[in-house]
């Protein structure tokens, strides 16, 4: 059988040519590629002292870009080693996250029937019970201070599946009243194969995009759950660096210590900024009507 | 009306789905929670019928019963609201903090997501109405960043801007309680309201982008219609149009993801209240994390999921009213 005429070389070729073409996506690119290469570079030019070499306090210089914090310790280093965690959490957890959607939502938009009503009660179930919430019973009562990325990212992914399994079901029930699936119908593929080489290349963008959103949801829950202290302490952690500068460095209250609150609000904030342009850059990638707007 | 039944089964079966899902992370997982924490009791010195009768009394049903005992106790406790008592805040029923927190949420949540929902629709309306312009521009650009940004690092930029350059509003509690006292007098509603003010805007702000980007793309989808090209062509005022002919075509999708919203605007509130010291239900749950108080979470995570399912049962009713298709559906 003859593969789709769509060579990946050219296919990110052109994928990379529309995502430039827009500013707004071009931007998101930019912050989540640098993101990205904070988190595997940073470490070889960044040296982490946790120790406390420098003076307290110190503000915004060359040799410490975002000052120092309450015990003399670079902040700018403790942002460059916070990098890996948030993203390597984030996209395991995005990973599992698409991985249950997708399962549930197609197998819910091509069975239909008994399966789809009860698939689809689930999701429902699942998107009135707060997720946030969710995730700090299951911190507190089950992970209980553990810093395993797997398991982390699956109990994200456990509270973060059922908004996108409704969108990618639905996308399912609208691409199988396409005609070209009709004529694979026609031809007596089984559901099977017309999920496999009809449907399923048609769902990327859609995964793609639920992709990205999930490692924002899982980004706000992580930094979230840090925040309030229900996983574990870590000082390169951007929600405990908040924590800490809140709870035991008074930043709110002694303006020297408020460069270490600043910097990891300005860190995360622009991350999810930088997503959520890249997602609609993506989009466009893949929806060509979205291009002209 | 066979719709309104299959509602309210829908309703309590997420409700009982939701106290089978603490049950079986408090008791029936292994190494579940109960477990360690009658272990840790035991290695501090505590007897073993000591711990189970402490902890029997704070989870309001009998550990040592056969499983299925317990669980029957649970669900009966669960339904008729006996929630246990908290393990840290003086052996204080849950329900009274609930009873307590309930309404700082309900009061600060319900102002800031209305308001955003309303100048969303009237700002989305206005980017479609202007689309392609620079406001435009400008307005999709701010929503975006808006909706982005996670909403607790909202609540420490208007801390920020607020409390520490401005000094202007207090960052804990929910009124001063050493100068004003609660009833009905000035004083009391000016504090509440001072204190309420910066979570409030803080949901304002975190919410506002969303509606107005989903009012933009409904609108600028419906402008596309041909009823739209008809009244056009009838030669009748653009803003009339806009309002009266476009506008309320597109509002209605956005009651239907104002209702599926609402969970997630009350669970957020956990963060920003946990930001501002604020005493809601949100509060207590962080605080009940710090606690280690486990009593106390699941009775709060079981009421914040009646509550958002209460609520969002009232917005599909409110709904059916507004589009009669849905129940006929």
């Amino acid at each position: 059988m003859k593969r789709y005429g769509f060579s990946t070389f050219r296919g990110l070729k052109t994928a990379l040519r529309i995502i430039t073409s827009d500013k707004s996506s071009l931007f998101g690119f930019i912050v989540v590629m640098g993101y990205i290469l904070m988190a595997i570079m940073g470490p070889f030019f960044v040296t982490l002292d946790l120790v406390g070499k420098s003076k307290r306090y110190l503000p915004p210089s060359l040799q410490h870009p975002f000052g120092t914090d309450y015990l003399g310790r670079d902040i700018f280093a403790q942002i460059v080693y916070g990098a890996k965690d948030v993203l390597v959490i984030s996209f395991v957890a995005a990973i599992f996250t698409v991985a249950i959607s997708v399962a549930l939502g197609t197998t819910a938009g091509m069975t239909g029937g008994h399966v789809d009503a009860v698939l689809t009660f689930i999701t429902d179930i699942m998107l009135t019970i707060p997720g946030f919430p969710l995730l700090i019973v299951i911190a507190a009562t089950v992970l209980r201070g553990t810093s395993n990325i797997l398991i982390l990212g699956l109990a994200l992914a456990l509270t973060h599946w059922a908004t996108p399994a409704r969108s990618i079901r639905a996308q399912v029930l609208s691409l199988k009243q396409r005609e070209y699936v009709e004529a694979s119908r026609c031809m007596g593929f089984g559901k099977l194969r017309i999920m496999i080489y009809d449907i399923f290349p048609l769902l990327m963008p859609y995964i793609a995009v639920n992709m990205l959103l999930t490692m924002l949801g899982a980004i706000y829950s992580l930094v979230g759950l840090a925040l309030i202290g229900a996983i574990p302490w870590s000082e390169t952690n951007w929600g405990v660096m908040i924590n800490i500068a809140v709870v035991y460095a008074g930043a709110l209250s002694y303006p020297p210590s408020l460069q270490y609150l600043i910097a990891p609000l300005v860190t995360i904030a622009f991350l999810q900024v930088g997503i959520i342009s890249f997602s609609h850059g993506i989009e466009s990638v893949f929806n060509p009507r979205l291009r002209e707007l | 009306m066979k719709w309104i039944y299959k509602r309210l089964i829908t309703a309590f079966l997420t409700v009982f789905t939701t106290s089978n899902i603490i049950f079986f992370l408090i008791r029936l997982l292994p190494g579940n929670i109960i477990d360690a924490l009658i272990n840790e009791y035991i290695r501090l010195g505590m007897s073993y019928t000591d711990a189970y009768r402490l902890l029997s009394a704070n989870f309001g049903f009998q550990l040592n019963e056969p499983l299925h005992e317990q669980y029957i106790d649970y669900m009966v406790n669960l339904f008729t609201g006996n929630l246990g008592y908290s393990m840290a805040y003086n052996k204080m029923p849950v329900i009274s903090i609930i009873a307590q927190s309930i309404p700082w949420t309900v009061f600060t949540v319900s102002i800031g997501t209305i308001t955003a929902f309303f100048a969303g629709i009237l700002i989305g309306l206005l980017a479609a109405y202007k689309h392609g312009s620079f406001i435009d521009r400008f307005i999709t650009f701010f929503s975006t960043v808006s909706a982005a940004i996670p909403n607790y690092i909202i609540a420490y930029f208007l801390i920020i801007i607020f409390v520490i350059n401005f000094r202007k509003f207090p960052i804990a509690g929910a009124y001063d309680a050493a100068t004003v006292s609660p009833g009905f007098n000035i004083p009391f509603i000016a504090s509440v309201l001072r204190h309420a003010f910066l979570p409030i805007l803080s949901y304002f702000i975190a919410a506002s982008g969303s509606w107005i980007l989903y009012m933009r793309g409904n609108t600028v989808s419906v402008l596309g219609e041909d009823y739209v090209m008809a009244a056009k062509a009838r030669g009748l005022k653009s803003t009339r149009i806009v309002l009266m002919y476009v506008g309320r075509n597109a509002i209605l999708p956005l009651f239907t993801i104002l209702a599926i919203n609402l969970g997630y605007i009350l669970g957020g509130s956990t963060l920003i209240e946990s930001v501002f010291v604020y005493p809601g239900i949100g509060f207590f749950i962080s605080q009940s994390v710090r606690l280690r108080d486990h009593s106390l979470m699941q009775g709060l995570f079981f009421i914040l999921t009646v509550s958002i399912t209460v609520s969002n049962l009232l917005a599909d009713l409110l709904y059916s009213k507004l589009d009669p298709r849905v129940r006929f559906e």
